[in-house]
């Protein structure tokens, strides 16, 4: 096996373990305030550390660009990530998997909820315009989109998924603070685990930037996607899950 | 606002430019005609808010809301909230509107439709005590214009618009005065994204808010009142941005004139299509919310922006150029002026396709050519902002570019973290650093900047406007007395589909009597003031 286990960062030469960050501290800008930020860099495992920007942000904090040197070597053999467990299929694939489980069309739901105004993930997901070259889940022929779009409150979707018998939920949270995320996607899979009888309920899948992919449990959803997800993703796995429901 | 504005550079022919505003008008004309027959919650607590109820019940609900709900239980709204109330207050015993309210909400007052002698009464009184409000607003105004004049204004356009959004009002306040101090103009102060669906304004300081801050009339006279400082400090007055969007537009307006904002986020159709509120209660709303800034000599941000986040900003960059269209006719009908129009577009194009920056020129040109007068506000990237900073940051040098090459009046900071973290310090700083670079290294490159005749950039822009025109075509051509909400009912915006008779705040509207009766209404419509 010619794959190395241990690594360092990379800047111009193998092993240089070369990084770069940059961070404000909130003292004026002074020798002081640079010394400081070398003390954080090497706290921080950067050894030498060179402070190679610093500038006044205001009268009362300081701004730094440092770049240096890392001890830390990473293990490959304990790097743990969610691997995809289903596999991608084309749309033509997807839309003769739907008619052969199910012979109706898929009904999916998507909305942002809570305070959420960001329709952007839902919308690269669902519409036919799609996202990264693929088109959206309207696209595929089999599948029928229902998208609540922004805002929506967690009632609503769940009467809205009991009315047009949804497969999936689809929940997108971009934009988020005080782990707000968290909250409403825990929220929104107890309102249906609430309405529907147990183990009935549609499959819960919810996205955005600032998941954890690996909370599925913690949050009470079936799948969780991160930033940069495709649609054929997501109809994929859509698939594959519902496959695996009816042969449980 | 002053500015040396770029002389006209696109080709573009005057009979079509005509043609499209023709049919905005066409457009527009019925859903005027539905908001002067109708009345919302929010507008009757409004003309309240005139009249100087404030406060909240121990759980937080206002005082109007209470007072609003109670007359409506009692007689219905069609005939507006002003005659039952002023003839319960003349009526009975009580100390003022806001005692009223009180007890009204425990059942203690019956209203009724006054008739003869004490209508006339309760509507002189109405008149007298909701113009009170209206004169409040009028010495704001002149307030406004007497500090600009003293203090200074912003020394050059674009003006820098920077966005403050902790969710406390009181770390809002430092960091405002901060980014006053770096180069801010305007400072907006974001809103709690939830509140917008909220059927009451909240009421007081508040230090808890999602995304944002609670737009209150407490947190706007905080703000107000700590950039007046910092103005005086700068010698240059900053502006202060807030939102009248939502369920409570029309209130929100109120509290901006009355304690002196500067711009207000007031978009027609926003509401309906992103935030899924019923398009009669939005328009009813919007046209109260745009007399009182019309009044308070506020200027408006449209949110046209918000198409091109949504929709393919090459393919749908007409939709834009229909909305300013729209958005111009029903401001300048609720009485603002040109100067208070800051209509929204934004570069939002995928910058991977060839001839971007060509096309968000042309884009850019189209608006400051069709709105010359108008201080056309420019927004930054956000859909292509994909959390690579450093491209971000590269991106957001070629949007300010834009803005100076193009003479843009009002230009949000694009922040490289933009979709990554709400800005650090340090994002702003840099960001500042971004637009004073170009804005200095490039501000004048509009004097030297012809596109060609029959170039690229004219033919695009020529080719947007014909796009505009036709769109509008279709929609003038819908079925139904007013075209435009058909429009919006089968999905021409955004894709989004928003019928009449569906969405959030429906149950808050009202058609109105024959004897309607809104002091605040007959007060704004005056000729002269």
């Amino acid at each position: 096996m010619s794959e190395k286990r241990m690594i360092r960062p990379y800047g111009d030469t193998t092993g240089d373990g070369m990084v770069q960050m940059s961070f404000t501290l909130p003292i004026p800008h002074d020798k002081r305030a640079e010394g400081a930020a070398l003390q954080l860099a090497t706290k921080m495992g950067m050894d030498p550390a060179m402070v190679v920007h610093a500038k006044a942000m205001g009268p009362d904090f300081s701004f730094f660009v440092v770049y240096g040197r890392v001890n830390h070597l990473v293990d490959l053999s304990a790097v743990r990530v969610v691997e995809r467990e289903f596999p991608l299929l084309s749309a033509k694939d997807v839309n003769s998997a739907i008619k052969r489980q199910l012979r109706r069309k898929l009904v999916v739901l998507g909305a942002c909820i809570g305070t959420d105004a960001h329709t952007v993930g839902i919308d690269a997901i669902l519409n036919i315009k799609g996202f990264a070259g693929e088109k959206g889940l309207e696209y595929y022929r089999e599948v029928k989109v229902v998208n609540l779009g922004a805002q929506v409150l967690v009632p609503e979707l769940v009467a809205r998924a009991r009315a047009e018998k949804a497969d999936a939920v689809l929940v997108s949270q971009v934009v988020t603070q005080r782990d707000a995320h968290l909250t409403n996607a825990k929220e929104m899979s107890a309102a249906f685990r609430e309405a529907y009888p147990a183990g009935r309920t549609p499959l819960l899948v919810v996205g955005g930037p600032r998941f954890d992919p690996a909370a599925t449990k913690e949050l009470g959803v079936d799948r969780i996607f991160g930033r940069g997800t495709t649609p054929g993703e997501v109809a994929s796995y859509l698939v594959h899950a519902l496959a695996e429901r009816r042969t449980a | 606002m002053t500015r040396a504005r770029p002389a006209a550079k696109l080709t573009l022919d005057p009979a079509v430019v005509r043609r499209a505003r023709g049919l905005a008008r066409r457009a527009g004309r019925p859903i005027v005609d539905l908001a002067r027959s109708n009345t919302t919650v929010s507008v009757e607590r409004a003309v309240l808010r005139l009249a100087g109820v404030t406060g909240a019940d121990p759980d937080g609900i206002p005082w109007v809301n209470r007072l609003v709900d109670a007359v409506r239980a009692d007689v219905g709204l069609e005939h507006g909230v002003a005659l039952p109330v002023w003839d319960a207050l003349l009526r009975g015993d009580h100390a003022d509107l806001t005692e009223l309210a009180q007890k009204a909400s425990t059942g203690g007052v019956a209203f009724g439709l006054p008739e003869g002698r004490a209508a006339t009464r309760a509507r002189s009184a109405a008149a007298r005590q909701v113009g009170a409000g209206i004169r409040r607003i009028d010495r704001r105004r002149v307030e406004r214009e007497r500090l600009v004049r003293r203090i200074g204004d912003a020394p050059r356009t674009p003006w820098i618009y920077l966005i403050v959004a902790t969710g406390d009002i009181y770390e809002d306040i430092p960091q405002a005065q901060a980014a006053a101090r770096e180069g801010a103009d305007v400072i907006a102060v974001i809103r709690s994204t939830g509140q917008s669906l909220l059927d009451y304004v909240p009421e007081g300081a508040t230090r808890e808010g999602y995304a944002g801050t609670y737009a209150t009339q407490e947190n706007f006279r905080l703000m107000r009142a700590a950039l007046d400082d910092v103005s005086k400090e700068l010698g240059r007055y900053v502006r202060l941005t807030n939102y009248a969007s939502g369920l409570c537009m029309p209130e929100i307006a109120t509290l901006a004139g009355l304690e002196r904002l500067d711009m207000m986020l007031n978009d027609s159709m926003y509401g309906i299509l992103f935030r899924d509120i019923n398009p009669v209660r939005t328009f009813v709303d919007q046209r109260f919310s745009r007399q009182i800034h019309a009044r308070a000599g506020i200027i408006i941000n449209t949110g046209e922006d918000n198409y091109l986040t949504t929709a393919d900003a090459v393919d749908e960059a007409h939709t834009v150029t229909v909305s300013q269209l729209l958005n111009e006719y029903f401001a300048k009908e609720a009485g603002l002026e040109d100067w208070q129009l800051g209509l929204g577009h934004a570069f939002e194009i995928n910058p991977e396709i060839p001839d971007s920056f060509r096309l968000e020129l042309a884009h850019a040109l189209l608006a400051r050519q069709l709105f010359p007068k108008a201080p056309l506000k420019w927004m930054p990237p956000t859909k292509h902002m994909t959390g690579d900073v450093f491209r971000g940051y590269l991106l957001d040098g070629f949007f300010n570019l834009v803005g100076a090459m193009t003479g843009q009046g009002i230009l949000l900071v694009g922040m490289m973290t933009e979709a990554v973290v709400t800005p650090f310090l340090s994002d702003r700083d840099l960001a500042l650093q971004n637009v004073r670079y170009v804005m200095e290294a490039a501000g004048n490159l509009h004097e030297d900047f012809r596109p060609a005749p029959d170039g690229f950039i004219n033919r695009r822009a020529n080719q947007v406007l014909a796009e505009a025109v036709q769109l509008l075509e279709r929609i003038v051509d819908e079925p139904g007395d007013a075209a435009l909400l058909s429009a919006i009912g089968d999905g021409t915006f955004g894709l989004m589909k928003r019928p009449a008779d569906k969405g959030k705040g429906y149950d808050g509207v009202v058609p109105h009597a024959p004897a309607y009766f809104n002091p605040a209404t007959d007060l704004l419509e005056e000729p002269a003031r």
